[in-house]
């Protein structure tokens, strides 16, 4: 590999000093010289001391979605959760259009199945698992299972069977069974809601009892430990911060140790966002993991978080995660939009994750369990 | 990120090229490859079936008839398609005559739109413009902090106050005036297209600073809703272009097609990585070739320029034609490259890398490793390896933290590219200076043919690699 690398970085060298005596003779310009690049995972310089824009108090006028349902009910919403359809409802006129074409219909032919793949597809469930599902179905008209003039069954037959994938079940979130904090680490790519979730969830675990103890694990991101702190405020849970470009493992570390001293029960590990593709940072997170799973903490779930709006490249970030740190389970976030998250159909089926738990909206009373019943019925509409 | 969707492309295109004619029924083969291929990468649906049909149309019957090469033909075709989707023509910034010109940019929750706004006001100053940022998301958390942060970085002021995005707009807007700055980007928080709420307030927003330009930031890793949300964004605020975020992951990019097609407005920006520097305007003839496997010439000669100090490579250059290029050099040369990021990155970009070298896991400190073994030498031995007896060679392992083996590995490889280099340096002077002469050996891999001065000296410094 070593050699292929010397190779490679030298004829670039020279490709590049050549484009460029070629280019600077071409179009001889002023290029102002910056500094040198920021390393890529270089220490940001300090934030400077400004007053917190975002004290709760601010957030509150600019932001009353997020604020009222925290202090507003969030015992009962807990209890009685929204309905995903509900929230679903609000995107779901595409689907529901072809299904119920299909269902209007005498008989079942072959542009039967061609709206079939049209609609989950639009849906994001992704090529191959579309066609594994419909081929099924085919197969089962073809031994007269299903009935070729009965299209309210192959809709029932095609539901029933995208529910099946998911083996009926809720999944819940593990707590350790020994002494020690019970650690849950997120994982996933920039942007989908890590922190968002974990703020989530630490205003519901502390609504249950037990000590939550927030690790602000992405010490990368201008802003994330910020971001943390302000949800730790509003769920009075207690938070573990390093520095900016500190090592994230250290920062979990501490937390844990933090945790086990005060006799919290739960840590909630934050990570920063991360592509999948990017070698050496999914090395920290392995390293990330080692250390979270090191006693007295007990690590037992690490979770993916996905965004909704994701397409099949959420197949790949799932492999790819899994294979680096072994991923436990799904969040799905930001459901309530357009997106219909097909693609954990498509992880479902090809990787067998469970789906732990969906975001369906801004409030914290809105990060749900995920219930298959209720997701497929709601991509039917 | 198209990497994938090339891969199928060059699996479609390698079988129709044994091919000498194409009956229906192959076309319509061929079609169906292309579909699915369109579909996994995320392209939505729509867009795809419009694009086949275009395709099916001028790939069937006469026009194709009369080629003698159709599988040519198809790719010309599908080249071509391709790129009229993605746009014609790059987004060129006109600036107001009336300074500032005002920015504004819009997507959904964790598109990247705040990092994308620090990336564009570096990109303005870099167009030796004076930007000026304005943090209006007042939803979400710290995201106010995390602009000013990384304003601080970039060295740009950022205007934001805990009230309301409009009035922060407004009076952001009026800052800068005062300040003299001739470029305002506003950061807007991210909302569902859904919601009517978020949706009017980031029109009155708008309607406050009246944008010169009003940009979607949009994640390369999006699916099928891409469309959706797109088209949502565009009523509400008359889009002017797009940003696609994320691009250095693996995601296919359907999300760029299809957005483009129901907007019908150019992708102005990528931002392709996790430092602020990595933003590039966006050029679809280039993205279309690199979509068809023909790499990305023009943006690694932009990226060059922009990293390479030109100086060190002109000296690089004319002692490689001299034949005196040391290990010096070559340490200099390595050092650059490094500045250009990671070398998976640059790899993308290059036409003609074999897949296999594509997906090879680069670990870019090998790089470093290298650059140990020559810092272990001295001066002497680096002008001069035959200098280096058993002794030595230990020494510089030992120096270095590596092993004789590696070391042994190097100096074989640099006698070898020292040769190769001897033939290249007239090459490079001819395509430079345009002089004609005999070009020494090109390598192997020299499969394109020139198609101007540019472009040639990189197809064929790549040659030797293969």
């Amino acid at each position: 590999m070593t050699l292929l690398i010397i190779l490679l970085a030298v004829a670039l060298a020279v490709v590049m000093s050549a484009v460029l005596v070629i280019g600077s003779g071409n179009r001889r310009r002023t290029r102002a010289r910056q500094a040198a690049p920021v390393a890529p995972r270089a220490p940001l310089s300090p934030p400077a001391p400004l007053p917190a824009p975002l004290s709760p108090p601010a957030g509150a006028v600019a932001a009353p979605p997020l604020e009222a349902p925290a202090l507003g009910a969030p015992e009962e919403a807990v209890v009685s959760r929204p309905v995903l359809r509900e929230r679903l409802g609000r995107a779901r006129g595409l689907l529901s259009g072809y299904f119920e074409g299909i269902r209007s219909r005498k008989g079942i032919d072959e542009a039967t199945f061609e709206q079939l793949e049209e609609a989950l597809i639009l849906a994001d469930v992704g090529v191959a698992t579309t066609t594994r599902v419909l081929d099924d179905l085919r197969s089962r008209l073809r031994d007269g299972t299903l009935s070729a003039t009965d299209p309210p069954a192959l809709l029932q037959a095609l539901q029933a069977d995208l529910t099946a994938l998911f083996d009926g079940d809720v999944e819940s979130l593990e707590y350790g069974e020994g002494d020690g904090p019970t650690v849950w680490l997120f994982v996933g790519v920039n942007g989908v809601g890590k922190t968002t979730t974990i703020g989530k969830l630490a205003l519901r675990e502390m609504q249950t009892g037990r000590g939550v103890v927030l690790a602000a694990g992405d010490t990368f991101r201008a802003a994330a430990g910020e971001q943390l702190e302000t949800w730790a405020e509003r769920a009075g849970a207690r938070i573990v911060r390093g520095s900016d470009g500190a090592d994230p493992s250290s920062v979990i570390f501490d937390a844990v140790q933090h945790a086990a001293a005060r006799g919290s029960g739960l840590v909630l590990a934050d990570t920063a966002g991360r592509l999948h593709t990017k070698v050496n940072l999914m090395e920290e997170l392995r390293k990330v993991r080692r250390v979270a799973e090191r006693p007295p903490g007990q690590l037992t779930e690490v979770l993916l978080v996905l965004d909704a709006t994701t397409g099949q490249n959420g197949v790949v970030q799932a492999r790819q995660f899994t294979e680096a740190v072994g991923v436990t389970g799904i969040v799905l976030t930001k459901l309530d939009g357009t997106a219909k998250g097909g693609v954990v159909l498509a992880i479902r089926s090809e990787l067998g994750l469970p789906i732990k738990l969906v975001g369906v909206g801004e409030g914290p009373a809105d990060l749900v369990p995920f219930d298959p019943v209720e997701f497929v019925a709601a991509l039917f509409g | 990120m198209f990497d994938t969707l090339t891969d199928r492309f060059e699996g479609i295109l390698t079988r129709l090229r044994g091919r000498g004619r194409l009956g229906d029924a192959e076309v319509a083969e061929v079609l169906r490859e292309i579909r699915v291929a369109l579909l996994e990468a995320d392209v939505n649906l729509a867009v795809v079936q419009d694009l086949i049909e275009r395709i099916r149309a001028r790939c069937t019957g006469a026009e194709l008839a009369k080629h003698l090469t159709p599988a040519q033909q198809v790719i010309k075709v599908v080249n071509e398609e391709l790129t009229s989707t993605l746009g014609g023509e790059a987004l060129k910034i006109s600036y107001a005559p009336k300074p500032p010109t005002v920015v504004l940019l819009a997507g959904l929750q964790g598109s990247g739109k705040t990092t994308a706004a620090a990336k564009l006001a570096r990109w303005f100053r870099q167009q030796g413009r004076h930007p000026y940022l304005i943090g209006a998301d007042l939803q979400r958390p710290a995201a106010v902090e995390q602009l000013r942060v990384l304003g601080t970085e970039i060295g740009v002021g950022v205007f934001s106050e805990p009230t309301d995005p409009v009035s922060v707009a407004r009076q952001g807007l009026a800052e800068a005036v005062r300040l003299g700055r001739d470029v305002v980007i506003v950061d807007t928080a991210g909302r569902l297209a859904i919601d009517r709420e978020l949706m009017d307030e980031v029109r009155r927003v708008s309607d406050s600073v009246r944008p010169n330009y009003t940009f979607f930031v949009v994640d390369a890793m999006t699916g099928q809703d891409a469309v959706q949300t797109a088209e949502a964004f565009h009523k509400t605020l008359q889009l002017d272009g797009i940003i696609l975020t994320k691009v250095d992951g693996d995601a296919r990019g359907g999300a760029a097609l299809s957005v483009k097609q129901v907007v019908g407005k150019p992708i102005a920006f990528l931002s392709t990585g996790e430092r602020v520097d990595d933003f590039e305007t966006f050029h679809p003839d280039r993205l279309a070739s690199r979509i068809l496997g023909m790499g990305d010439v023009l943006s690694l000669i932009e990226k060059a320029e922009r990293e390479y100090d030109g100086d060190v490579a002109n000296q690089a250059l004319e002692r490689l034609q001299a034949g005196t290029f040391t290990l010096d050099d070559f340490l200099d040369q390595l050092r650059q490259l490094k500045k250009m990021g990671p070398l998976t990155g640059v790899l993308s970009l290059l036409p003609g890398v074999p897949k296999e070298m594509r997906d090879a896991k680069v670990d870019d400190r090998d790089l470093s490793r290298i650059e140990a073994i020559i810092c272990s030498m001295t001066p002497i031995e680096r002008t001069d390896p035959t200098v280096l007896d058993g002794s030595r060679r230990l020494r510089i392992a030992q120096g270095s933290g590596t092993s004789t083996t590696e070391v042994n590995n190097l100096l074989r490889q640099f006698k070898e590219m020292q040769k190769m280099m001897r033939g290249f340096g007239p090459m490079a002077k001819l395509a430079g200076g345009g002089r004609a002469g005999k070009a020494g050996k090109p390598g192997k891999g020299n499969r394109k043919k020139a198609k101007g001065g540019r472009v040639t000296p990189s197809s064929r410094g790549l040659g030797p690699t293969r």
